[in-house]
């Protein structure tokens, strides 16, 4: 005889149990640590971070240890970590110009003040798995050189000075935050950054491709990309100045675009703009394109339907929090929504039949 | 959980939640944004509904939690869990003894009375959503009180089909100025939105909150020559008998065979220990 | 700062506020029906209730505007040592606290836009007297009909384009009743 499905607790804690050991493996295996993840896997750590929108790289690692290296699951539990850290306020904004660039390079110019440093990249390296790498064994000590302590100038610096580029003005509105007031449409630019940096990379990149292949029409040159460690100042009102609270590692990507102009305004190029958390250039880049393309209205160009034009559309779908949540809800029981579907079905089928009878025996 | 402030949020939430939720109430049907917070759970798995009872719950409060009318489905029993170890609130499983009912996707079978709270759980607050995919839209129609689309819809369906062809997430008019989407309850359950209780609305991830005071106006759309029917499964409920309950349907053998069984499992049980038994049930009573 | 400026806060904040906010909560979701309100001490002239709303209610997110006799210095360090709440002039308030009189006329609190008619202001209205006695009200929460003593002159000054709209709460002592923008009154 039918009796009502129970057991709902004891199955989600077997379902937990079950997921811890297969957390852990093959226990004759050496268990991986923080550590190891932090060092030897920066660059996933580096997207939980940006994407759980906190700097912490040895928190970051133990959720991607915690998430099995499911790095959407490893960024939800970062965001809902975040969300319970009590706010003691903003920092000064960064100054990128200070950057002690560990690569910078420029796709615009041959050379410039500073030089075009490769850095630690994939760029140009072949493609081969190296099987070398799957035993354990030293590295060789990479070539060393000094420093040189000059001042590495944003390259946009240049173009500002000839009147090339439009420029880029601060009116002093705080910026607004994502994460403490809800979403509405228009969006200005600043918050419109805000979702790309914390937006799912695979997506924002899309959407950058798109744009690259006609879908809004515009060619993007890499300006500069320039990645390493800027000091983040907070101004103290106790104390009345501001002070250094630590340093972190971010990627910034300029991007110069075509040239607009009108009958009042002199053509002059318009520009992109990325910013990531650690060494996360694919985002970056990609963030840069997708800024311009949302920036048609204000530039006077054509909505050209394209998708990355689109900033309802990108700002609603770039959150891979918000996404996989909604699309894995489908798992949860429906069957009551389900019922009365079938109910519905079934009697429209009942009466489409009835109508049919009715029209055969007319 | 150590350290974790009484029912999970952080005051500066709560109070947010609560000035939208005085709002919701102010504005009945009306869709109040709101900064929703990450939750422990997953989007689109009730974190509206648990940011909403969160910032309602008092440490008298008796909590239900309920999914498709059920307190024992897995996600049900998760959140009450997670209010059980937040608050420390009393929990139960009995729909008159609740002082404080989160659900999802049901409204349960009993009246609910003055001085309890039904919070539900929101997939997609705006009514007119599918119809228009665009927030920037949507929110000028009901400014405007604009709900033409909506309307053409319906009127397309009973064309097509002559019914109406939503059978859950009904849409409905509230206090005579707001089209409102009531949450993924089958359209049996509208009907039951007139009733002494607070009813309010949580949405994550859209990050919306409304509400509806007691007793307000709520009226399914329809047309005159195609009224509202709360329609139901044409079979009484195989284990209490009940004629008046939403059902589920469950598959018995490898046959095909079928069952009708009351969809809330408190209001089925009650019945059962009250002596009512259906044609499924052979058991007496104890 | 004076010592009652940082006295009369919320004993144990996160329950003492929840069962303040329920009590605003029925208040505003049952308008004409009279709940009790305590938990927090205000420099006076302000009731137990309305300081019990702010506490539960405002902080550095929520612009305050303090009329007539709320207005003292000592009220002033209260609000900003426990609500943290930015002082402001009418039309920026989100919530607006003190009696009848030095709270009108209301042409300058906000009643919300068209898009966002949540975007108006709360009035809280020190009153001297609250029974259930008076107007007659109707309404979303009131099953059939409601009594509520209000001040002389709201009904007529409380213009009303739904849905925008200023919402109200009245407090006295530690008694708090509400009238949403949805509620008819008659006299």
């Amino acid at each position: 005889m039918y009796v009502a499905v129970k057991g709902g607790e004891r199955a989600i804690d077997n379902a937990h149990a079950w997921l811890a050991e297969e957390r852990r493996g093959d226990p004759a295996v050496p268990e991986l640590s923080t550590a190891q993840i932090r060092e030897q896997m920066t660059l996933t750590v580096n997207r939980v971070m940006a994407e759980g929108s906190l700097y912490d790289p040895d928190l970051a690692a133990l959720a991607i240890k915690q998430a099995r290296g499911d790095l959407i699951e490893a960024i939800f539990l970062i965001r809902a970590y975040r969300t319970t850290l009590p706010r003691f306020g903003s920092s000064l904004p960064v100054d990128t110009g200070a950057m002690a660039c560990d690569r910078r390079i420029s796709a615009t110019f041959k050379d410039l003040p500073g030089g075009q440093v490769l850095g630690p990249t994939f760029d140009y390296t072949h493609r081969l798995l190296d099987f070398m790498l799957a035993a354990d064994g030293d590295v060789p000590v990479a070539p060393k050189m000094p420093v040189d302590p000059a001042p590495v100038p944003h390259v946009m610096s240049f173009l500002n000075s000839e009147g090339l580029i439009a420029q880029e003005t601060c009116d002093g509105t705080p910026a607004p935050d994502l994460t403490r007031a809800p979403l509405e449409l228009p969006a200005a630019r600043a918050l419109r950054l805000q979702a790309l940096t914390r937006g799912d990379e695979g997506f924002v990149l899309g959407m950058a491709y798109s744009t690259q292949r006609g879908y809004a029409r515009n060619h993007a040159f890499v300006g500069e990309l320039r990645i390493g460690s800027v000091p983040v100042e907070m101004e103290i009102p106790e104390l009345g100045f501001s002070i250094e609270i630590g340093e972190i590692t971010l990627t910034e990507c300029e991007t110069v675009n075509q040239f607009t102009g009108s009958k009042t305004e002199p053509a002059q190029f318009t520009r992109g703009y990325g910013l990531v958390f650690g060494q996360t250039e694919r985002k970056a880049i990609s963030m840069a394109l997708v800024d311009r393309a949302l920036r048609w209205e204000e530039l006077g160009e054509d909505d050209q339907g394209a998708p990355a034009q689109d900033a309802e559309f990108v700002l609603y779908h770039c959150d891979n929090i918000q996404a996989t949540g909604f699309l894995e809800h489908i798992k949860l029981p429906h069957y009551v929504d389900f019922q009365s579907e079938l109910e519905l079905v079934r009697k429209l089928r009942r009466d489409a039949g009835a109508v049919d009878r009715q029209e055969a025996a007319e | 959980m150590t350290d974790y402030n009484f029912a999970y949020l952080d005051e500066q939430t709560k109070r947010m939640i609560r000035r939208a939720i005085l709002k919701g109430l102010a504005i009945p049907g009306y869709q109040v944004p709101f900064a929703s917070r990450e939750m422990p759970m997953p989007y689109g798995w009730g974190t509206g509904g648990v940011q909403v009872s969160a910032a309602v719950l008092c440490p008298e409060d008796t909590l239900k939690v309920i999914d498709q009318g059920a307190d024992d489905t897995t996600n049900a029993v998760s959140i009450r869990r997670f209010f059980e170890r937040t608050a420390q609130i009393a929990v139960t499983t009995a729909t008159a003894d609740a002082t404080v009912i989160q659900t999802r996707h049901r409204i349960p079978e009993e009246p609910l009375r003055d001085g309890q709270i039904l919070v539900y759980q929101v997939p997609i607050p705006e009514p007119l959503r599918f119809l228009e995919p665009r927030e920037s839209e949507t929110r000028k129609m009901h400014a405007l009180e604009e709900y033409g689309l909506m309307h053409v819809k319906l009127y397309e369906d009973i064309s097509r089909h002559g019914h109406i062809a939503t059978a859950y997430a009904y849409p409905v008019k509230v206090a005579d100025r707001y089209v409102m989407d009531p949450s993924p309850i089958p359209k049996f359950d509208n009907p039951k939105m007139e009733m002494a209780a607070i009813q309010l609305f949580g949405a994550g991830r859209e990050q919306r909150i409304y509400a509806l005071p007691p007793f307000t106006r709520v009226v399914s759309l329809d047309f005159e020559d195609h009224p509202f029917v709360a329609s139901k499964a044409d079979h009484p409920c195989g284990l209490c008998g009940a004629q008046d309950s939403y059902l589920d349907e469950v598959i018995v053998d490898d046959a095909g065979g079928r069952m009708f069984v009351c969809s809330d499992t408190d209001y089925c049980a009650g019945r059962q220990v009250d002596g009512h038994r259906g044609r499924d049930n052979k058991e007496d009573a104890a | 700062m004076d010592n009652a400026a940082l006295q009369g806060g919320f004993i144990d904040p996160a329950r003492d506020a929840a069962r303040a906010f329920r009590a605003g909560m029925e208040a505003m979701a049952c308008p004409g029906t009279i709940q009790t309100l305590n938990g927090c001490v205000a420099p006076a002239p302000m009731s137990v209730a309305a300081a019990t709303l702010l506490a539960t209610l405002c902080d550095a997110e929520t612009p305050l505007h303090l009329a007539g006799t709320c207005d003292t210095d000592m009220v002033r360090d209260w609000v900003r040592f426990h609500l943290g709440a930015p002082l402001v002039g009418r039309s920026d308030a989100m919530f607006a606290v003190g009696d009848w009189d030095a709270l009108s006329p209301l042409d300058a609190y906000a009643v919300g836009t068209p898009d966002y008619p949540d975007r108006s202001a709360t009035l809280i209205v020190e009153v001297v007297a609250l029974t259930n006695e008076g107007a007659t009200l109707t309404g979303p929460g009131i099953a059939q009909t409601a009594k509520l003593s209000l001040p002389g002159g709201l009904l007529a000054a409380r213009v009303v384009r739904y849905p925008l709209g200023i919402d109200f709460y009245f407090t006295c002592g530690d008694r708090i009743a509400a009238l949403p923008r949805t509620t008819k009154g008659a006299h």
